[in-house]
């Protein structure tokens, strides 16, 4: 197994290779480096001289990709792209256009945007099983059908609908939590119930169904019917029998997104003031900020495909017919 | 499993204050001074150097302080001294170099000298830099911090002259990248070349190189010489740019590992003002805490004739600052400020699109007033007419509408005529403006009200008010202009003009329409051009635009920085400069150079007159409208009155704690019904359920 990691993480270095060179020409396409210091300068007396002098002082008075002037592989070294990039393969993410340590920023805002994550993910995959658990074992049911009817209700609805609904009805009518903000250590938890209930609820409608069919499945499995025979209440072959073998596709599932956690929600991030790493992305492009736009987008590919390694090694776990080689 | 209970059960009371369980701070704050407010954007820059946005200068205006300020009562805007003694004695020099005395023509002038003198005893705020082991810290000290807090040993020093003219010396410093550092090269005596002589040597260094400009003639006084005569330039000595810094801040910030735990100037500040920035965390909040080292500063005893009667004058002569403390939360989204507003928890607020019908209402009269609930709740508003104007420019190279043909010429105007800018304000604004008569908005020198501030080339004036023309006129120039009916000749067609705009997406799209309607009401077919800003600012540059909307916000409260905007030699396309529509009319620009060098006489209104007739006549811009803004705020919260210029007015208000903490108490209290009534609901239907299973599951069994 620790080969076949091996080589998997040697496959990722081409893959994030081609992801930074896909987002440097993305964002150079539309923004050049006059612009991001004009960005940076602000609007008035910016005279060109300035934008020169803040282009030299931040690296960006070199070529994009290739360095005609330059000798033999200085070519290729002496550009923006050289430069800017080198560092991130080391996970030196390097200081942002407007000076601070993006390392810094990236560490104090993953936490608060994990507080949220990981609590939704887990009490969501608990509602949900729960609520599809109960679908399939009520099946055939006023109660299943009214469920469906729910979950599918629930499906229709957007996601800013929850947020601001939530903050509506829980924070400002019943003025039970805060309506919005964050605050460090336990004094955060109140913050977190009003985000954590709606991204919990707002995801009962898809996860449910999705569920349900993965239990449907395998209600009507040869095993089942044999633990049905040996005299096996309802309940005892959906819980001991059904949502084991149910579990391999939920596990793979979630692990694929437990890393991605770390790069928090822009939505839900934004109208709770959450100061996660969900909006620092979308300020940064809003800011023509380079530094940070590459650092999250590497940082988001490495994430991504460290998901799928994991996933992969889940499926040995779970299921032991499966080799990795 | 009890002692775990209990331990969750702590935990979850020390989170909450079941009073308020929707507080959302958990500072103890019923006897403190503490004021709550926002940020939406986190600053990218606390370096008065390099400063120069509105957003971050909200904070920097309370942390620094420049020697002159804006009165804070008086209006129009007067400057008057903050750190510095009495307002600058100003010498004129003449090209040999001779004092000028008695009467003299402006034009005679070569230097102008401004000698500061500053108060004595005022301190800095407490800071590390101060301390001299802390400038020298070893890599390993420096490994141990996580932000400046953690220096156990703070210091202060007094203020001095020397500290005025290092601060001037960083923004020649091509390394601090000061973004006024070109336009002072055109002013400042040795500007120029002390940015190339130190622009290799280290940020330190700048101490030790004489800038020939700018010097200290002794320990509480210093002089800044500037080539000709700027009159302006004493505006610039009321912003944050010209803000004493310590040296000892540069040696301290230099010291290699302190910039990558995010410890900067940018982001710790070190000033002399009511203020210091106790906490900056841009990712959540930023706290300024009252400055125990602020030097005696009162609150004024003058104003505007109704500040009396507004009880702006009841803490007349009394210590500033009030508030002990302010904490502004990063708040993205305007429905959860407003929510929280109206909950208590902010103690003012704007008032955005969504919530204006709930806000307010307009009389039969037209006058803004507050609906009942808000005046339930003891919210006041206040209305006041921004320093700024928002434009439609007309690109005055281009073929079609530019150039100084009497055609184009009437064409422009038929457009300035149809471009209802009075619908505009009343749909897109909520009635949040006033159309503009001119270049310059109220409250800055020069500009004049009711009928004699007149747009007469756009206006009439009817019942004492003014009334647009009608659309007949627009329609009339039109065919003078060479469109009949807003025919193009040459193709036969409707005219084509072209909108360049960065509005995009389906919000704009309502207020495009409204663009092609005006512009159809005279024939012309309006082409909008929706683009990002970037490219919009190099059609700009290379005049390849033809119509767009642009405004600008005053930097300081005189004409020269509003009529700079339309003269020829600040050209965009020629000479890079901020004329964005590329005007040019050599007796405008005559007038120009006259009015800047003038001090506000009545000779200077009068010229002022002649160049607002010729913008009108040229019609270079359609005037759009000057923005009013409304502010609510809550019962508790005192002394405000609105100010465009340097934002200092932090020090003034005042807060009564108390009051905002019983009412908080009276409007959060905690409605649990629906909770339950939904727990109960969820049982019933639970119930028949469990026993259609059971049911089923015995039939299964049998």
């Amino acid at each position: 197994m620790i080969k076949y990691i091996l080589r998997r993480i040697l496959y990722a270095l081409p893959l994030l290779m081609g992801v930074n060179i896909l987002s440097f020409i993305l964002f150079f396409v539309v923004n050049s480096p006059d612009d991001m210091a004009r960005m940076q300068l602000g609007q008035k007396h910016v005279t060109e001289q300035a934008v020169q002098n803040w282009k030299h002082q931040h690296g960006y008075d070199l070529p994009l990709l290739w360095n005609d002037r330059a000798s033999s592989n200085k070519k290729m070294t002496e550009t923006i792209f050289y430069q800017k990039s080198i560092g991130l393969f080391l996970l030196d993410f390097g200081v942002s256009d407007s000076g601070r340590n993006i390392s810094e920023d990236i560490k104090q805002r993953m936490w608060p945007s994990l507080s949220i994550a990981l609590p939704s993910l887990i009490v969501g995959l608990l509602v949900n099983i729960s609520v599809a658990l109960m679908m399939v074992l009520f099946r055939n049911s006023y109660l299943e059908f009214s469920s469906i009817v729910l979950c599918v209700i629930l499906m229709s609805i957007s996601s800013l609908f929850y947020i601001i609904g939530g903050q509506f009805f829980i924070g400002k009518l019943l003025k039970l939590v805060p309506i919005s903000g964050y605050d460090t250590g336990f004094s955060a938890i109140k913050f977190l119930i009003l985000p954590i209930v709606i991204s919990v609820i707002s995801g009962i409608g898809s996860g449910a169904r999705w569920y349900r069919t993965l239990f449907l499945e395998e209600v009507e499995k040869d095993y089942v019917r044999t633990a049905r025979a040996k005299g096996l209440t309802e309940t005892q072959v959906l819980f001991k029998h059904v949502l084991k073998n149910a579990m391999i596709p939920i596990l793979t599932g979630v692990v694929v997104v437990l890393p991605l956690l770390f790069m928090g929600s822009l939505i839900m991030e934004s109208f709770f003031s959450i100061p996660g790493l969900g909006s620092y992305t979308i300020d940064a492009i809003n800011s023509q900020d380079f530094a940070i736009v590459r650092a999250m987008v590497f940082l988001g590919s490495v994430l991504y495909i460290f998901g799928l390694i994991l996933t992969d090694i889940s499926y040995t776990i779970v299921d032991p017919r499966v080799r990795l080689s | 499993m009890r002692i775990v209970f209990l331990i969750i059960f702590n935990l979850l009371l020390s989170s909450c204050d079941l009073s308020q369980l929707n507080n959302p701070y958990s500072e103890a704050d019923p006897n403190l001074s503490i004021l709550y407010s926002s940020f939406s954007e986190r600053p990218k820059r606390l370096d008065p150097a390099t400063s120069y946005s509105t957003s971050e200068n909200s904070f920097l205006a309370q942390i620094y302080e420049p020697p002159y300020q804006y009165s804070y009562l008086k209006r129009p805007y007067q400057l008057e001294p903050l750190s510095a003694k009495k307002l600058p004695v100003i010498n004129y020099f003449n090209a040999q170099d001779v004092l000028l005395s008695g009467n003299f023509s402006a034009n005679k002038i070569a230097y102008s000298e401004y000698i500061i003198e500053i108060k004595q005893g005022i301190k800095f705020q407490l800071h590390p830099a101060f301390i001299e082991a802390n400038r020298h810290l070893s890599s390993d000290q420096i490994e141990k911090l996580t932000q400046l807090n953690d220096f156990t040993e703070q210091g202060t020093r007094e203020l001095i002259a020397e500290d005025y003219v290092y601060q001037i010396k960083r923004l020649a410093d091509p390394k601090v990248q000061s973004p006024i550092a070109e336009f002072m090269k055109e002013y400042i005596v040795g500007f120029g070349e002390f940015s190339q002589e130190v622009k290799d040597k280290k940020k330190i260094e700048i101490k030790s190189t004489p800038l020939s400009g700018v010097t200290v003639l002794s320990r509480y006084k210093y002089k800044i010489r500037i080539k000709g005569k700027y009159p302006q330039f004493k505006f610039w000595l009321a912003m944050n740019f010209f803000a004493p810094m310590p040296w000892e801040a540069n040696e301290f910030y230099q010291q290699k590992g302190l910039g990558d735990k995010n410890i900067s100037l940018n982001w710790y500040p070190i000033g002399t003002g009511p203020f210091f920035l106790e906490e900056n965390n841009p990712n959540q909040r930023i706290v300024l805490t009252k400055n125990p080292n602020y030097h005696e500063t009162f609150y004024p005893s003058e104003g505007e004739q109704v500040d009396k009667e507004k009880g702006l004058l009841k803490d007349a002569g009394r210590k500033l600052p009030f508030i002990d403390k302010v904490i502004y939360i990063l708040e993205k989204e305007t429905i959860p400020y407003w929510s929280k507003f109206l909950q208590g928890f902010y103690d003012a607020s704007g008032i955005s699109s969504d919530s204006f019908d709930q806000a307010v209402q307009f009389s039969a009269s037209g006058n803004a007033q507050l609906t009942e609930t808000m005046q339930d709740q003891g919210i006041r508003l206040q209305t006041s007419i921004s320093t700024s104007i928002f434009y439609m420019g007309f690109n005055m190279l281009d073929p079609v509408i530019g150039g100084d043909s009497e055609h184009a010429r009437k064409l422009r105007l038929a457009i300035s005529i149809a471009l209802d800018y009075e619908e505009y304000i009343s749909i897109f604004m909520n009635g949040r403006g006033i159309p503009a008569q001119g270049v310059l908005p109220p409250e800055i020198f020069g500009n004049l009200e009711k009928k004699e501030g007149m747009n007469q080339y756009v206006y009439n004036w009817k019942n004492n008010n003014y009334q647009r023309k009608s659309i007949e006129k627009a329609e009339q120039l039109m065919t003078e202009a060479g469109y009949k009916s807003g025919v193009d000749p040459k193709t036969g067609e409707a005219l084509v003009l072209y909108f360049d705009t960065t509005s995009v997406g389906a919000g704009a799209r309502a207020m495009m329409n409204w663009y092609r309607k005006q512009f159809e009401k005279i024939g012309i077919k309006l082409v909008i051009r929706p683009t990002d800003y970037n490219r919009f600012q190099d059609k700009i540059r290379d005049g390849s635009g033809q119509i767009f909307t642009w405004g600008w916000n005053a930097d300081y409260p005189d004409p020269e920085n509003f009529f700079f905007l339309l003269y020829g030699p600040n050209g965009k396309v020629k000479f890079k400069g901020e004329n964005a529509v590329n005007y040019q009319n050599s007796k405008f620009d005559q007038l120009f150079e006259q009015m800047r060098s003038m001090d506000d006489t009545e000779q200077r209104s009068q010229i002022i007159q002649q160049m607002q007739e010729i913008i009108r006549h040229d019609v270079p811009w359609v005037f759009g409208y000057h923005p009013k803004r409304f502010a609510l705020y809550h019962q508790w919260f005192e002394n405000i009155k609105p100010s465009f210029m340097a934002h200092k007015e932090l020090k003034y208000l005042r807060i009564d704690a108390t009051s905002r903490e019983q009412k908080r108490e009276q409007w959060n209290q905690a409605v649990f019904w629906p909770l339950i009534a939904a727990l109960v609901l969820f049982i019933l239907v639970l119930i028949p359920a469990i026993n259609a299973f059971k049911k089923r599951s015995r039939k299964t069994v049998q």
